[in-house]
């Protein structure tokens, strides 16, 4: 089959590689029919995540139909239309019997949890197409995937809806919701949120649905900036005012309830100390992260408010406002989207048309055009707000 | 059920707490390792008393052939590519609380070991602890060797403990391995 492949730092191609087989009893086979690129790819191809290896099959967010399921699988039956998450979860462990999927204790592999285990403390759950230290599984970006637990995680979706409606199910659409989920909005709150990227404008929309009064969208991309506007968000842009202090105006000095960081550790704030993170990153396998938009959501959030954290951060931060943090009594969540259970509901949201999941789609591609579509959404942010890879 | 084993103390004398590579036992590389698993404690006990399962995930032991009275016999891939027979006695088995081991004289490798089960204090699952102590074949070289294709024994167990809870709650062992690779794929309990 075709498939993208991670060959080092920038360089990504389209190989013939050899097909996935059912290799466990609960594998299903899926031939991919829609599969996006992912602000988090990114982290893959700028190499800020190590673990990778040549020729690694990338991808985490696609759907497909099945083609082949193990014997174990009494779910899904060749021919299903399936969104699969990128969290790969058992279902049968202590951390997927308490929902919390995206801490599967099983999904990595043995012989690939020593590393994460060393770096974090406990073994990574499995990911699909996110480097060894998620378990090394092959990605979506490519013809064919083997979906190892097929039975617990991918979600059927039914006739008549369109790939791209329900696409984003994989990822983004569940890490926005989380994200304003662990934001604690209650009705009539202020949101602020940094990033108007795919992640950001789910947590707008996200924000919206569970009640906010009032989401404060913060980029410079105009056109992203566009896009939040559309969504109902109010735009502030960071080239041209003090984050912080427009914030305090807008609120009349209490400050956003709750701050949702979309952006992760590649912010390209203009803040001396991303400079020196800049630096260090360079020099660390596991670098430093730039922490610059979390000091912000900190710095920024009312007393007695929330910071809820979707953007990814890989390695570890200087200059953490600990003591901002302690004095304002402030909540921080975080975490892997546990994708699998919001399934249901977000689904069903889609199919009542009570949220558009498409208006951020700004290219689609065949896949055998995907280093282009990964060049121009790391170089274009602006214009490529979501690539779309069309593999079949 | 009065006589359940449950653990609600930390057993600071386990040499599980200590970080050298050996934790006492009778020969020279030893390692323990502690894990939750997600199901009752007869099912483990009685899954692993069968000796016979157990290279569905035990990495370097290719075959277990049960013998009479507590006897077993193990075929062990072996550094270099050289087979390693050992031949197992039961020394202790307390019914779904524990099995102990050790090798007998016929064997190419010293060895003994236990496992453990104890059921949760707070209804998490069994906590299952494995012991395990060899002397490695071909003495301090074989222990190089072992540890050059990550074999030495703390990452030995660790991996087999890993496994032995994903079959035990899955039903398989997890792989991203390329299909003609994969190990086990084709056993199913
Ligand atoms: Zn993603
Ligand atoms: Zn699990």
């Amino acid at each position: 089959m075709r498939a993208l492949t991670w060959h080092g730092k920038h360089n990504v191609q389209v190989d013939t590689v050899p097909d996935p087989k059912i290799v466990n009893p609960r594998d299903a086979i899926i031939k991919i029919t829609a599969t996006a690129i992912c602000g988090s790819d990114l982290h893959l191809y700028d190499s800020m995540i190590p673990g990778m290896s040549n020729g690694d099959i990338l991808g985490h967010e696609f759907m497909g139909i099945v083609e082949e399921v193990g014997p174990a699988n009494t779910t899904l039956k060749p021919g299903d239309r399936v969104v699969v998450p990128f969290v790969i979860a058992c279902g049968k462990c202590f951390f997927c019997d308490h929902k919390m999927p995206a801490a599967c204790d099983n999904s990595n592999p043995a012989e690939k949890a020593d590393a994460s285990e060393v770096a974090y403390g406990y073994a990574m759950t499995g990911a699909f197409g996110y480097s060894h230290l998620t378990g090394g599984y092959a990605g979506g970006q490519a013809e064919y995937a083997r979906v190892p637990y097929s039975d617990y995680g991918p979600i059927k979706i039914p006739d008549g809806v369109s790939d791209e409606r329900v696409l984003f199910l994989s990822d983004i659409f569940p890490t926005g919701w989380m994200a304003a989920e662990n934001a604690q909005i209650k009705p009539g709150d202020t949101v602020a949120i940094w990033g108007c990227g795919p992640v950001g404008l789910f947590a707008i929309k996200s924000a919206i649905l569970m009640g906010a009064g009032r989401v404060i969208a913060i980029d410079h991309h105009p056109r992203r900036l566009e896009l939040a506007k559309q969504n109902g968000a109010e735009v502030l842009n960071f080239h041209e005012v003090k984050v912080r202090e427009a914030l305090m105006e807008m609120t009349a000095g209490i400050g956003p309830d709750s701050c949702i960081d979309a952006v992760g550790m590649e912010s390209h704030g203009f803040s001396p100390d991303n400079i020196i993170d800049a630096v260090k990153q360079e020099t660390k396998i596991l670098g430093t992260d730039r922490p610059h938009v979390l000091r912000e959501t900190i710095m920024a959030v009312r007393k007695g408010g929330t910071v809820s954290v979707p953007g990814v951060y890989g390695g570890v931060a200087d200059k953490w406002p600990i003591g901002a943090f302690m004095e304002k009594g402030l909540t921080l969540k975080t975490g892997q989207t546990h994708v699998q259970n919001y399934l249901p509901e977000l689904l069903q949201l889609i199919l009542d048309n009570k949220i558009d999941t498409t208006d951020l789609i700004s290219h689609r591609l065949p896949l055998e055009q995907a280093a282009e579509g990964y060049k121009n959404f790391k170089i274009n942010q602006n214009e490529w707000t979501k690539v779309v890879l069309l593999p079949h | 059920m009065s006589h359940d084993p449950l653990s609600t103390d930390a057993e600071v004398a386990s040499p599980a707490f200590s970080d050298k590579d050996n934790v006492g036992g009778d020969y020279s590389a030893s390692s323990i390792r502690a894990v939750m698993i997600n199901r009752p404690r007869q099912e483990l006990y009685d899954f692993w008393r069968d000796f016979s399962n157990l290279p569905l995930f035990m990495e370097n032991v290719k075959a277990v052939e049960m013998l009479e009275s507590g006897r077993s016999k193990w075929t062990i891939a072996g550094p270099g590519g050289k087979d390693v027979e050992l031949v197992s006695d039961i020394t202790e088995d307390v019914p779904g609380e524990k099995i102990a081991w050790t090798s007998s004289e016929d064997s190419d490798l010293d060895h003994e070991g236990w496992i453990a089960f104890k059921d949760n204090a707070f209804g998490r699952g069994t906590e299952v602890r494995v012991f395990i102590s060899y002397d490695p074949p071909a003495g301090a070289l074989g222990k190089v060797v072992a540890k050059v294709l990550q074999r030495e024994p703390r990452v030995q167990a660790r991996g087999e403990l890993r496994r032995f809870k994903q079959l035990m709650e899955t039903g398989e062992v997890s792989t991203s391995k390329a299909p003609d690779a994969a190990p086990r794929a084709d056993r199913h309990f």
